[in-house]
């Protein structure tokens, strides 16, 4: 096993890419549903204050 | 059927045309992408010159195709909109920018990994490493304008126009840097794009290319439904969708 | 006779050209030696190198174009933050958008004006800088056509920068992040075009890819500059 993890001496180079790779992937993913959760917070907040400004009198 | 590809243009049918599709190519992504790199990491056999190095090419040149792909994604949407002023494509540009900007860097630093056993330098101005830093400047430009603007829908066209102007640099900048690396260069170099590889190597790659495009699908429809909800968010729709009761 | 009881003063689109360049060019001239501040700093920043890297004549022959180069482009850069800030401000530019006439015309005389202030000098001061640097005297005058094709070039691609930036708060630095990958091209053409001349060899084939840039530019630039102007002027 460890023999495939030295990867032929190059681990030190192709271990991190693909990590980087990983790493930024899955950064890129978290950040994308994070703003369409927050997108989603944010807009039901608006809606709600849009309707306490539009319906003041019920 | 042309019918039903103008009612995409509409953010209300392409939110939920978004919210059926998007999982199903986040499946499409996940199972190709572990497919891709099990072949990459342990079936692929090394390279007769490389070794095991090589096999950095099945991050760095998915990346690398993926950074030109979308932007021309983001060209094409930015003339869509500046056209036929369909916000939708406008939202399809911005949401673009920072995933094709990560897909450069990511092309840079794999690309520096793989010069350094190759070349002995972690950085070597070879004429693709150049163009992707040219096109990481162009991507950051892009988003930089974006970004200035206080109104998003004059920011919008601003950087569209500024994609379409790189749009046509591109292929300009390409190749003088191209040129000029010829010019320059002492030995030749081993290729570090494609070399004529067999079915074995090249399978895994074209894979890895597969999962890569549907990865940038899945993130762009999130990012897209967020864009949505955020410059939507007075139009009835979403008010029934968030809130569920037909107020 | 002309009828002069309806139509308005005619003027034709060539007189608006010539108007608007005479009066940029004016308006430029009359505002004190603003219009030296580019140049000061290309000398400037040529000579800062030497200082930088040291006097070795050697190796300030072999940087010596690209230096000159840089500079130049940097200056360029530096003078087009004001082509359409000006007249934003006081509102000239909402003017020059209602005229009749083709806005990339108008642009492009703006951009002539522009070079003429800017470009035509750098290319001028050019064999002086390049004395600066140990050039041997040969090459003096392929800086000089280069600089000529590529300052105008600079200009165009720099102008669309200027406009998409001029509704910007800060827009100076956002123009340079904006225009400087663009101008890498003309860059690499410019400099490689007077090391070779150094080397005695030939640069034919670098002018005419020059200059088939800057026929790109003329024709492509001044349309994209009207459409930004017209989404940044709102």
């Amino acid at each position: 096993m460890n023999e495939f993890l030295n990867m032929g001496g190059y681990a030190i180079y192709v271990w991190p890419c693909y990590g980087l790779t990983a790493f930024c992937l899955i950064g890129l993913v978290v950040s994308a549903r994070v703003s369409l959760r927050r997108a989603r917070l944010n807009a039901l907040q608006r809606i709600k204050s849009l309707e306490l400004k539009n319906a003041p009198k019920a | 059927m042309f019918l039903w590809f103008h009612k995409l243009g509409s953010p209300r049918y392409f939110y939920a045309f978004a919210r059926i599709i998007a999982p199903w190519i986040a499946l499409v992504c996940a199972t190709t992408m572990a497919w891709g790199v099990y072949q990459a990491l342990w079936v692929a056999p090394p390279d007769y010159q490389q070794g095991e190095s090589y096999r950095i090419m099945y991050v760095h040149v998915p990346s690398a195709w993926m950074s030109m792909f979308v932007y021309m994604v983001m060209a094409v949407a930015s003339a869509v909109y500046l056209i036929w002023h369909m916000k939708l494509a406008g939202f399809v540009a911005q949401a673009s920018a920072p995933i094709g900007a990560v897909f450069t860097f990511l092309a840079l630093a794999t690309g520096s990994l793989w010069g350094k056993p190759m070349w002995g330098t972690w950085w070597v101005w070879d004429a693709r490493l150049t163009s992707e830093l040219v096109l990481l400047f162009l991507y950051l430009g892009y988003m930089a304008l974006h970004e200035a603007y206080d109104n998003p829908s004059t920011g919008a066209k601003a950087a569209a126009i500024l994609a379409i102007v790189g749009v046509v640099n591109i292929p300009i900048i390409h190749y003088s840097v191209e040129w000029w690396h010829t010019l320059h260069q002492g030995a030749s170099v081993t290729k570090m794009g494609k070399p004529s590889m067999p079915a074995s190597m090249l399978v895994p790659l074209l894979v890895m290319a597969l999962s890569f495009k549907a990865f940038y699908g899945t993130v762009l429809l999130w990012r897209l439904q967020a864009k949505i909800l955020e410059r939507e968010y007075r139009s009835k729709w979403v008010r029934e969708l968030l809130t569920g009761d037909k107020a | 006779m002309q009828d002069t009881t309806t139509s308005a003063v005619h003027v034709s689109l060539g007189q608006a050209f010539w108007q608007l360049l005479r009066r940029d060019l004016l308006l430029t001239l009359r505002r004190g030696n603003e219009w030296i501040n580019p140049l000061v700093f290309f000398v400037i920043v040529v000579s800062l190198f030497p200082l930088g890297i040291g006097p070795g004549a050697k190796t300030l022959q072999l940087i010596g174009p690209g230096v000159v180069w840089v500079s130049a482009l940097l200056a360029t850069l530096l003078a087009l933050d004001g082509l359409f800030r000006s007249d934003y401000q006081d509102g000239a530019l909402e003017l020059i958008l209602l005229s009749p006439h083709p806005l990339s015309v108008l642009v492009l005389a703006k951009v002539l004006a522009h070079w003429l202030i800017t470009g035509l000098p750098l290319v001028l001061l050019s064999p002086l800088l390049g004395v600066l640097l140990h050039q041997d005297s040969s090459v003096m005058w392929v800086l000089m056509a280069t600089l000529a094709l590529g300052t105008a070039t600079l200009s165009l691609i720099g102008s669309i920068g200027a406009a998409l930036t001029v509704g910007v708060r800060r827009g100076g630095v956002l123009l340079s992040l904006l225009v400087l990958p663009l101008y890498v091209p003309v860059l690499i053409f410019g400099s490689n075009a007077v090391a070779s001349a150094g080397m005695g060899l030939a640069v034919k084939g670098q002018l005419s890819l020059l200059g088939g840039m800057l026929f790109l530019a003329l024709a492509l630039a001044p349309v994209a500059t009207a459409a930004s102007l017209r989404v940044s002027v709102e």
